[in-house]
C-alpha cells in the first residue's frame, strides 16, 4: 500500500494514504477538530487539513488566497506537472477567475439537468444487465461486479469514446488519484499512456465527428476561437477521471451501508418515496471527494503559517461530520430533512457532475434494492476502501438473503 | 398562516447559487433549473400555506444559503 512511513500524529503528521486514514478516517478527523482544528503535515511538501466546516467553506470560497491550479496531493511541486493559474491542466476544476468561469459555462450545459434526466432509462438499463449477470450468486461483489461498471459506461459513452476500454479508463483514474504517494518522475511516466490514449481519440473525432462531448469541445468557440488542445485535452481528462471513481465509491458506500443497516434497508425498501432525501443523507454520510487546493502566498490564515505553494486539502467528508453545523453528525439519519452538506464541494467549484452522480447514485440503488430487498456483508474484513482523495470501497463481498 | 401577514415568496439569489441542484430535486413543484443547470423558481414564488413548508425545507438544504422567503 502506502510507501509511506505510518503516521503518529494526525494532527503534525497527517497523511492521507496512510492506511488508518484510508481504512476509518472519521474518528482521525473527530479528533483533528476537537484539538486543532487545521492540521498540519510536512509530507507532500507542506500541506494542512482543516477538519471544520467552517475551515472548509471558508477557503472554499476565498480563490484570491488560494488558487486551484493543482487538485490532487502529490510529491511533486505543482509547476512540474500543471499548466500555470488561471488555466490549470483540467479546466475547469484546476481554473482560477475569472478564466475559470468561461470554462465551466462551456460544460455545465451538457451535465445540466435535462440532458442528464435523458441518460436515465440508459443507467437503469445498464444496472439490470448487472444485476442478471450476478444472478444465482449466493454472493456477489457490490464493488466489483456492480458499482465500478456504472459510471464508465456513462461516460465513455459522453465523450464518444469504446465502451469496451471501461478497463483502461479504471487504470487512468487508479493512476491520477490513487496512486498519489508515488514518486512524482514515476506518477509523469505513467501518464504517457493516459495522453497516449487521448491522443488516438482526439484524432478520431477530428476524422470522424460525431455528437458527443470530445467533439463539441473540438468544435465549440470562445470569442471567435476554438479552444486550445491542452484546454480540450484537459477538460476531457476531467470529466473521465472525475466521473468515474467518485461515483462508483458513492455508490460503493451507499451499498456498504445498506448490507451492515438492516433497519435502513427496509426502509428504502418499503418506502420509495424517501429515497430523494435518503440519497442526500448517503451523500453526507459517506462524501467520497477531497479536494486541494495550494496557498498563493506566504500568510497567517486560520492561525496558522501557511506558505506559498503549500497544499491544503479540502476535507468536504469532515465538514460534513461537523456537530456545529449537522445536528447527530455522526449517525446517519435516513430521513434527515435539514442536510446542507458539502458532497459536491462549495462556492465556484461546485462538481459540475453533481446531477450525472445524483442520478446514477439513486437509479443503481434503486435496481439494486428491488433485486435484492435483503442482503448483508459477506466478509466486514475483507472490505477494502480506495486510498488517497477519493474514498469508497473496492471489494465488497454482499451476501444475497432470501 | 403567513400569508395572512401579506404575500410569501421564495426567491433564489443567483449570485449565491452555484447549481447543487438541491431546491429543484427536493421540491420540483417548486423550483426548476436553467440551461446551465443553476436554480430557479417557477412561477413568481409566491407560496401557500402547503408550499411553504416545502419552500422552507429547500431553504434548509441549500448548501450555498441562496435560497430566502420574503414577506
Amino acid at each position: 500500500m502506502s510507501v509511506n512511513p505510518p503516521v503518529e500524529d494526525f494532527a503534525t503528521d497527517w497523511d492521507h494514504a496512510d492506511p488508518e486514514w484510508v481504512h476509518d478516517p472519521y474518528p482521525i478527523w473527530q479528533d483533528l477538530r476537537e484539538r486543532c482544528p487545521v492540521a498540519h503535515t510536512e509530507r507532500y511538501g507542506g500541506a494542512w487539513f482543516p477538519a471544520t466546516h467552517e475551515g472548509v467553506a471558508k477557503i472554499a470560497n476565498d480563490t484570491e488566497n488560494f488558487t486551484s491550479r493543482a487538485v490532487i496531493i502529490n510529491n511533486g511541486r505543482p509547476d512540474e506537472l500543471d499548466m500555470p493559474a488561471p488555466i490549470g491542466g483540467a479546466p475547469p476544476i484546476t481554473s482560477d477567475p475569472p478564466f475559470h468561469q468561461i470554462a465551466r459555462r462551456l460544460i455545465l450545459p451538457a451535465l445540466a439537468p435535462g440532458p442528464i434526466n435523458a441518460l436515465e432509462p440508459r443507467v437503469r438499463s445498464l444496472c439490470v444487465d448487472l444485476l442478471d449477470e450476478m444472478k444465482d450468486h449466493e454472493v456477489v461483489n457490490g464493488g466489483m461486479d456492480y458499482a465500478q461498471h456504472i459510471p464508465p459506461a456513462v461516460i465513455s459513452r459522453m465523450l464518444g469514446f469504446p465502451e469496451e476500454d471501461e478497463e483502461l479508463f479504471r487504470s487512468f483514474v487508479h493512476q491520477v488519484v490513487n496512486a498519489i504517494d508515488q514518486p512524482v518522475e514515476q506518477r509523469i511516466e505513467q501518464f504517457q499512456p493516459i495522453i497516449d490514449y487521448f491522443e488516438i481519440q482526439i484524432e478520431d473525432h477530428r476524422a470522424h465527428p460525431r455528437d458527443d462531448l470530445t467533439s463539441y469541445l473540438l468544435d465549440v468557440e470562445v470569442g471567435g476561437e476554438k479552444l486550445a488542445i491542452e484546454h480540450v485535452f484537459g477538460t476531457m481528462i476531467l470529466i473521465l477521471i472525475a466521473g468515474i471513481d467518485t461515483t462508483w465509491s458513492a455508490i460503493g458506500a451507499a451499498l456498504w451501508h445498506l448490507a451492515k443497516s438492516p433497519d435502513d434497508l427496509a426502509r428504502l425498501v418499503n418506502e420509495p418515496d424517501l429515497m430523494p432525501i435518503a440519497i442526500e443523507e448517503f451523500l453526507r454520510f459517506y462524501a467520497p471527494v477531497t479536494m486541494a487546493r495550494l496557498v498563493n502566498k506566504d500568510m497567517e490564515y486560520l492561525g496558522c503559517p501557511m506558505k506559498e505553494y503549500d497544499w491544503i486539502l479540502l476535507g468536504f467528508p469532515a465538514a460534513n461530520r461537523d456537530p456545529k453545523v449537522f445536528e447527530d453528525a455522526d449517525k446517519f439519519i435516513i430521513d434527515r430533512l435539514e442536510n446542507r452538506h458539502l458532497a459536491f464541494g462549495l462556492g465556484i467549484h461546485r462538481c459540475a457532475g453533481s446531477n450525472l452522480a445524483r442520478m446514477e447514485l439513486r437509479v443503481a440503488i434503486e435496481e439494486f434494492i428491488k433485486r435484492y430487498p435483503r442482503f448483508e456483508l459477506a466478509d466486514p474484513e475483507a472490505v477494502t476502501w480506495a486510498p488517497g482523495q477519493i474514498r469508497g470501497p473496492r471489494n465488497l463481498p454482499i451476501r444475497i438473503l432470501a | 398562516m403567513y400569508h395572512e401577514r401579506g404575500l410569501v415568496k421564495v426567491v433564489i439569489d443567483a449570485e449565491l447559487c452555484q447549481g447543487h441542484g438541491r431546491c429543484f430535486t427536493m421540491a420540483p413543484d417548486l423550483f426548476s433549473f436553467d440551461d446551465l443547470g443553476s436554480g430557479v423558481v417557477i412561477g413568481d414564488g409566491t407560496l401557500n400555506d402547503e408550499t411553504v413548508a416545502l419552500a422552507r425545507l429547500a431553504q434548509l438544504n441549500c448548501p450555498e444559503h441562496a435560497i430566502s422567503i420574503e414577506e
